[in-house]
């Protein structure tokens, strides 16, 4: 007797890493296929990476809808990117398109099918008063009224406090750097505006290996994981696309994750790559370490159904993502006011 | 969370899987959706999870957390006695935020020779329980909460799911539609007094069937009677705002939007009794077509 396939995030996983060898031909597997790529917002990557491959025809609608919405998203991105570049046309430095928004405008396959939330960008540290003050002229507001979560945002963090377009109801991140200032490493935020590469638009990408190392940190050394999955999916594009690009790109990165103090991030990220999505990666890369297990383990916590499994994993990545963030005193001070205010703890 | 109770359920073109903590909610779906088609290949377009919502509430005052493929943070729980409610509210859910072959109306729509009649307007305009009684009076339900615009045919597409009778609608169509159609009473749930009415044989057997939009109402329940010319502008703007998936679909649903509007004659109507009404709009449906 055969036992039926219980879905998994791992098996989401094998269909992205190689999609022509992993088409189930079960409905049910397919439900729980689906349920745990819209719950790791992968969905849309998935439909891409399935465009020119046999699948069940009850099938096709669902990826169908998400290509519509992906090629949606990417409109929106560069819509949004491009309000901001008006709002901005007078100011003099650099503004870098980051994440999703920088892989679309690129035209990277990381962008891909790619959902897209927020506009995330950086600009110079110095000039933060004067691109906030041309962006809530342009119809950009404040969300925390919290005058506590604003003034940590202001003093802590690597980005202004979010502002969302009043009309438009879109979210705009303004970065200086691309971790907290009280998180261990301190990358070099003014090399990344000097290697800045411009685009046709007059809005800046970050150069390929400042734009892995902050894919790392976003994904390694920042935050709780959430998301996980669909950030080494970046990783995967990214490294996968350059390294072929130039042969000399895995020197350059390991120089340049040293000077941004991200050698351990940008290293897990690709040894996880590679054992997720099966990312070339130069031998001596391939190194596992003691903590592997766990992050895989969170990595894939979704059971059959999208929904949240391994609840102690995700409490121990959550208290991690806080300690990684903030000196011990620090996070004490932190959980002890928002704890009055009511309202610490995962989601 | 471990293995859960599963169904699958088709209505319309959409497919869902139910997955549940409990039995007793899918087993209470399971016999009242029993005249719709089955779904043996368990493709589906969405799942609805129906969990409680601490690990202690499984048991203890039972209470279902509606979560699912698209979900909402700040979903309040239910109690396990309105597990079937729940459930309707995760399909509705699954359709207003992930829904993108159609342009999805917040509207009721009942169907006569091939052309659609929809019925749109804030919750207690009674547009819900005049298409439940237009549907035990000559015209084919296609459904009471969402119609399905399509953007390529400008057809309407059907979303005959259970209705969902509420307060003095119960009573009202307890009176003209036999016993064994209605679900269990559910009385002070966040919505009133609720009531599951299965849509009558005719309405399942033509849930693939679409028709032809002929005349939209935006009705008013509890008013003088009366009936009012309606501005294209007007109509267009309160239809976006009547679409969950309008700005979605980006441009697509501004041009089957404004065809529509183009298209289709619409009046606003105020009425105090359903029978008054039923005439008012049998009145409007021959002078338009």
């Amino acid at each position: 007797m055969t036992r039926r396939s219980v879905p998994s995030a791992q098996m989401l996983v094998d269909l992205l890493r190689d999609p022509s060898n992993h088409v189930p031909t079960d409905g049910a597997v397919w439900a729980g296929l689906i349920s745990i790529a819209r719950a790791e917002a992968l969905i849309g990557t998935l439909a891409h990476r399935l465009i020119n491959v046999d699948v069940p025809g009850q099938v096709k609608p669902v990826l169908e809808d998400a290509i519509v919405s992906a090629k949606l998203a990417r409109r929106q991105a560069l819509w949004e990117a491009g309000c901001a570049r008006r709002a901005l046309a007078n100011y003099d430095g650099k503004v870098i398109l980051m994440k999703g928004t920088a892989y679309v405008a690129a035209g990277l396959e990381a962008g891909s099918g790619r959902s897209i939330g927020d506009l995330d960008i950086m600009v110079a540290r110095n000039d933060l008063g004067e691109v906030e003050e041309m962006l809530l002229d342009a119809g950009w507001e404040w969300v925390k009224p919290d005058p506590y979560d604003d003034q940590y945002y202001r003093e802590y963090m690597h980005e202004l406090p979010p502002l969302i377009h009043r009309e438009r109801d879109r979210m705009i991140d303004v970065h200086h750097t691309t971790l907290p200032l009280t998180a261990g490493p301190t990358p070099d935020a003014q090399a990344m505006l000097d290697d800045a590469v411009q685009l046709d638009s007059g809005l800046y990408i970050m150069s390929p290996e400042d734009m892995i190392c902050h894919c790392a940190a976003h994904l390694m050394a920042d935050g709780d994981l959430a998301g996980g999955l669909r950030n080494l999916w970046d990783m995967h594009c990214l490294l996968s696309h350059f390294t072929s690009e130039d042969p000399g790109m895995w020197e350059k990165l390991e120089k340049r994750a040293e000077q941004h103090q991200l050698t351990q991030a940008v290293r897990r990220s690709a040894w996880h790559a590679h054992d997720l999505y099966g990312t070339k990666v130069p031998s001596l890369w391939q190194r596992s370490e003691f903590w592997s297990g766990a992050f895989k383990k969170r990595l894939l916590a979704r059971d059959e159904y999208g929904g949240e499994i391994r609840k102690m994993t995700r409490q121990a990545f959550y208290v991690r993502s806080h300690w990684l963030r903030m000196p011990p005193v620090m996070l004490t001070k932190h959980l002890w006011t928002k704890w009055r205010k009511g309202g610490a703890g995962p989601r | 969370m471990g293995q859960l109770h599963e169904l699958f359920l088709k209505i319309g073109p959409a497919r869902f899987r139910l997955a549940s903590t409990w039995h007793r909610p899918l087993e209470e779906l399971e016999s009242l959706y029993r005249d719709y088609p089955a779904l043996p290949d368990q493709y589906v377009d969405f799942t609805v999870r129906l969990e409680p919502e601490k690990p202690w509430r499984r048991y203890i005052r039972p209470s279902v957390h509606i979560s699912g493929d698209y979900w909402l943070p700040d979903a309040a729980p239910l109690p396990l006695a309105q597990g079937l409610l729940a459930a309707e509210m995760g399909m509705n859910l699954q359709m207003a935020l992930g829904w993108r072959r159609h342009l999805l109306l917040h509207a009721s729509s009942v169907e006569k020779d091939g052309k659609a009649l929809l019925m749109t307007g804030l919750s207690g305009s009674g547009k819900s329980t005049l298409s439940a009684m237009l549907g035990e009076q000559g015209w084919r339900f296609m459904g009471d909460e969402f119609a399905l615009l399509c953007p390529i045919t400008g057809n309407i597409y059907p979303f005959p799911r259970l209705i969902s009778l509420k307060n003095q609608a119960i009573a009202a169509m307890e009176d003209i539609a036999p016993a064994d159609r209605f679900g269990p009473m559910m009385k002070a749930t966040p919505k009133g007094d609720i009531r599951h009415l299965i849509p009558p044989i005719k309405a399942l057997h033509a849930m693939e069937e679409p028709a032809k939009p002929a005349l939209l109402l935006f009705p008013r329940f509890g008013y003088e009677p009366a009936v009012r010319e309606m501005g294209k502008s007007e109509v267009f703007v309160r239809l976006t705002q009547a679409s969950t998936n309008y700005v979605a679909l980006g441009q697509a649903s501004f041009e089957a939007l404004t065809g529509f509007v183009d298209t289709v004659p619409t009046r606003a109507i105020d009425f105090d009794s359903g029978k008054q009404v039923i005439e008012t709009i049998d009145t409007l449906w021959n002078e338009h077509l």
